[in-house]
């Protein structure tokens, strides 16, 4: 049987099986693909890109002109899951954020965790993502992460690992709709052929979801942005128009009288739900950052008094936080009586000695990451850093060990890509998107980034990143 | 809807409707600027700064008035507030920061202007074609507008987007006739006045309404009474009072009082006028009185619609 010719790759591949041939998931893509002449990939590309700059899916860099809009690189050939597979995936990111709502709502409370000895109280109280202000405020439905991102990867083996949980505001999830959007317009034939999950209805499971968080019926909900030069402001504006609510900056918003009203031609209007994509230290100068120009003065006050909710809740930063994650296991256990269904990657804490130690001994062959870091900024991966870059991470681990954790660098498994040069494996990961209401739900797919560069593991758009659509391919079961 | 949102769908339509109209003006400009006449066109050229009060930012960058100078100044000057490139700049950035308000089609048509517009800049005017380049505009303007009459739902989306359309479309309409006239009366050359009026109609195309409603030589008079006291000529100043007078009251919410007074106040002068009192009182006085008020108006939407107080 013919397959395809990739570049050789080790570890492991989501498309091609170790002997050669499609996984049986992707056999009836893999033929079709083998049929298509290379034009044809390369003219889909071509209208891919047009349509997005024409639609102007972009994002925002900074550091760059302010302003600057650039495409984030999108793969036309599918990511693909078979469901049984993906039921694993489901079940293990819902039972993870299920915990972390439970977690977050029992530090701001009773912390039993703390009690019961299962997490030293310094890396919570110590931790500069906790929110005093938060103790002993109710918050509906006990959830405090309404919206969740759980990146997960796969080794060299093929297993799964959680990489990380993003608590504060996940972004990418108007990519996994418009990328789906795209491919069915590219490739109708496809989808005529498999059935694919459909991921473009969650929207309206976000809007539930956050109508969900208040205790009263039919609340008026908004969604508060930065403004346009944010870099997730084309997400912001896809999202607030697909609920139909109204996209508000925080000049929009004032309080009067322990409520929140926005500015309409019509006077003012109450507003009841908040989806902030907004950072904590930004949302209330009175109560955070005083500099901030970007959120509603007072607002923190109003939300104590339960008179408006935040989705995701102020605090929740402690739960998704570098220096927590190691917890994660035993928080599934130690709230829900249940072993965990996804593992994480085995963590050293630079904090502890011990673990410094043998961190500072295998310095080049681990990837080291600041606790609160994100967007890949801030990281080494040791195997790809020169001398120099793992001295200086040396330095920087001696003088403040607090600040850094270790992990294993895990080769990341690969899916084929079309480059320049034909079709060959880059690394990939995967982010569903979890929603907590008066369920936890999760949309079949997820946001599947992609490193561009040949054996590259970054994948964040930030660092060149790209995006592919992912597929959770029911009746495509692996054997 | 949100005060900003609202303003930024007013002024995303104020400078769509400003690109086309300054268009409108060039093409006149551009073609009377080709026929020579035994008479110097140099006030032709210079007329563009005068409708729009820019003679000075002008002279400061130019100095002398030429026809080259003038249509880059008035089309991808990028440091001319008055260019159609910082119009639809303008435009597109409004248009951007409520593209979750206006529907797919209506944003895509403005951000493809503005992309299709930037390689225009790279190409240079003269390469594209200076005519090709106003009918550019004017259908790019088109297209907006087919767009949004074809698929926005009417909201005060809508009628805000409308409502900046009609405020800026009188204030241009009263510019470009009251520069005209004002030529008209200086030098009095029966040929030249009629390319000149010709001119104005087919700028704002109302050339056949014209034949259609007058029988008689295109004269400065009859222009006038089309352009300020007809309701078939969509570019008159009464069909524009009268598209603004029906939109305010629609607008959800019991807002805008002294808004609503001043258009009905202002649509009350023109359908009632009569153009031998507007003769009696001269054109351009009757013309600096109506740019007044609209302004006025404009400002009052401004403050008591769109401004976050």
């Amino acid at each position: 049987m013919r397959s395809l010719k990739l570049p050789a790759v080790s570890g492991f591949d989501e498309m091609i099986a170790p002997g050669g041939g499609a996984r049986p998931h992707y056999t009836s893509y893999h033929d079709w693909l083998l049929r298509q002449d290379r034009g044809l990939l390369q003219r889909k590309r071509k209208e891919a890109e047009l349509q997005f700059h024409r639609v102007g899916i972009t994002f925002n860099v900074y550091g760059e002109d302010s302003g600057t809009e650039r495409l984030i690189p999108f793969d036309t050939l599918p990511r693909v899951i078979p469901a049984s597979e993906w039921d694993l995936l489901e079940r293990g990111a819902i039972q993870r954020v299920n915990a972390l709502n439970l977690f977050l709502h029992d530090i701001y409370h009773d912390q039993n965790i703390i009690r019961d000895g299962r997490i030293p109280a310094e890396q919570i109280f110590g931790n500069s993502q906790y929110q005093p202000c938060m103790q002993d405020v109710d918050l509906h439905n006990q959830v405090y992460s309404h919206i969740s991102g759980v990146d997960l990867i796969r080794d060299g083996e093929g297993d799964w690992y959680v990489l990380e949980d993003n608590l504060r505001t996940p972004s990418g999830v108007s990519y996994m709709i418009e990328n789906r959007r795209m491919m069915m317009r590219l490739f109708p034939e496809l989808f005529a052929e498999q059935t694919v999950a459909p991921v473009e209805h969650y929207p309206t499971l976000l809007l539930e979801t956050l109508q969900q968080s208040a205790s009263y019926s039919h609340p008026t909900v908004v969604l508060l942005t930065p403004g346009q030069f944010n870099s997730a402001y084309f997400e912001h504006a896809f999202l607030a128009q697909q609920m139909g609510i109204e996209l508000v900056e925080g000049a929009d918003l004032f309080v009067k009288d322990g409520f929140v009203y926005m500015r309409t031609t019509a006077g003012p209007q109450r507003v009841d739900v908040i989806y902030r994509r907004i950072d904590d230290d930004f949302l209330d100068p009175l109560a955070f950052r005083s500099d901030s120009m970007l959120g509603v003065p007072g607002l923190l006050s109003v939300y104590r008094q339960g008179n408006v909710v935040l989705a995701n809740a102020v605090g929740t930063g402690v739960g998704d936080d570098k220096s927590i994650y190691p917890y994660v296991p035993d928080m599934i256990r130690f709230y829900l009586d249940e072993e965990p269904i996804l593992n994480n990657v085995p963590t050293w804490q630079c904090r502890k000695p011990d673990d410094l130690k043998e961190v500072l001994e295998r310095l080049p062959e681990l990837v080291v990451k600041e606790v609160h870091g994100a967007g890949g900024y801030g990281m080494l991966v040791g195997p790809a850093a020169s001398q120099a870059e793992v001295e200086l991470f040396r330095d920087r681990l001696l003088a403040d060990p607090e600040n850094y954790i270790a992990q294993p660098t895990l080769s990341l498994s690969t899916c084929p890509i079309f480059v320049e040069e034909g079709i060959a494996p880059r690394h990939i990961d995967l982010r569903p998107f979890v929603l907590s209401g008066n369920e936890t739900r999760v949309v079949p797919g997820g946001l599947t980034r992609v490193a561009m560069k040949s054996g590259s593991l970054v994948v964040n758009s930030s660092q060149g990143g790209g995006t592919k659509d992912t597929w959770v391919l029911e009746g495509g079961e692996e054997t | 809807m949100l005060s900003r949102t609202a303003s930024d769908l007013y002024w995303l339509s104020r400078y769509f409707e400003r690109a086309e109209n300054t268009a409108r003006m060039l093409d006149v400009v551009w073609n009377l600027s080709l026929i020579r006449f035994a008479v110097d066109t140099q006030a032709e050229i210079a007329a563009p700064l005068a409708i729009t009060g820019t003679g000075d930012h002008y002279g400061s960058r130019y100095g002398k008035v030429t026809i080259q100078n003038v249509l880059f100044f008035f089309t991808l000057d990028a440091d001319s507030p008055a260019s159609i490139y910082s119009c639809l700049r303008q435009a597109r950035a409004s248009a951007h920061a409520v593209r979750g308000k206006i529907t797919a089609e209506m944003w895509e048509s403005v951000n493809s202007t503005w992309l299709e517009l930037k390689d225009i800049r790279q190409m240079g005017l003269q390469a594209y074609g200076e005519t090709a380049f106003f009918e550019w505009v004017k259908n790019r303007s088109h297209l907006f507008r087919g767009a949004t009459y074809g698929t926005l739902m009417r909201s005060d989306t809508f009628r805000f987007l409308r409502l900046g359309t009609f405020i800026e479309r009188a204030d241009n309409t009263a510019r470009i006739l009251d520069v005209k006239h004002r030529e008209g009366q200086q030098e009095s050359n029966t040929t030249l006045d009629y390319y000149r009026w010709h001119a104005l109609l087919r700028s704002v195309g109302a050339y056949e309404a014209f034949r259609e409603m007058f029988s008689e030589t295109i004269n400065a008079e009859r222009v006038a009474e089309l352009l300020i006291l007809r309701p078939e000529v969509p570019r008159s100043l009464l069909s524009c009072l009268q598209m603004l007078c029906e939109l305010l009251p629609s607008i959800e919410g019991n807002a805008g009082l002294e808004s609503k007074r001043l258009a009905a106040v202002q649509l009350a002068r023109l359908q009632y006028g009569d153009m031998n009192h507007i003769v009696d009182i001269g054109l351009h006085d009757y013309l600096t009185d109506f740019l007044r008020r609209v302004n006025e108006l404009a400002d009052t939407i401004q403050s008591e619609y769109l401004e976050l107080v």
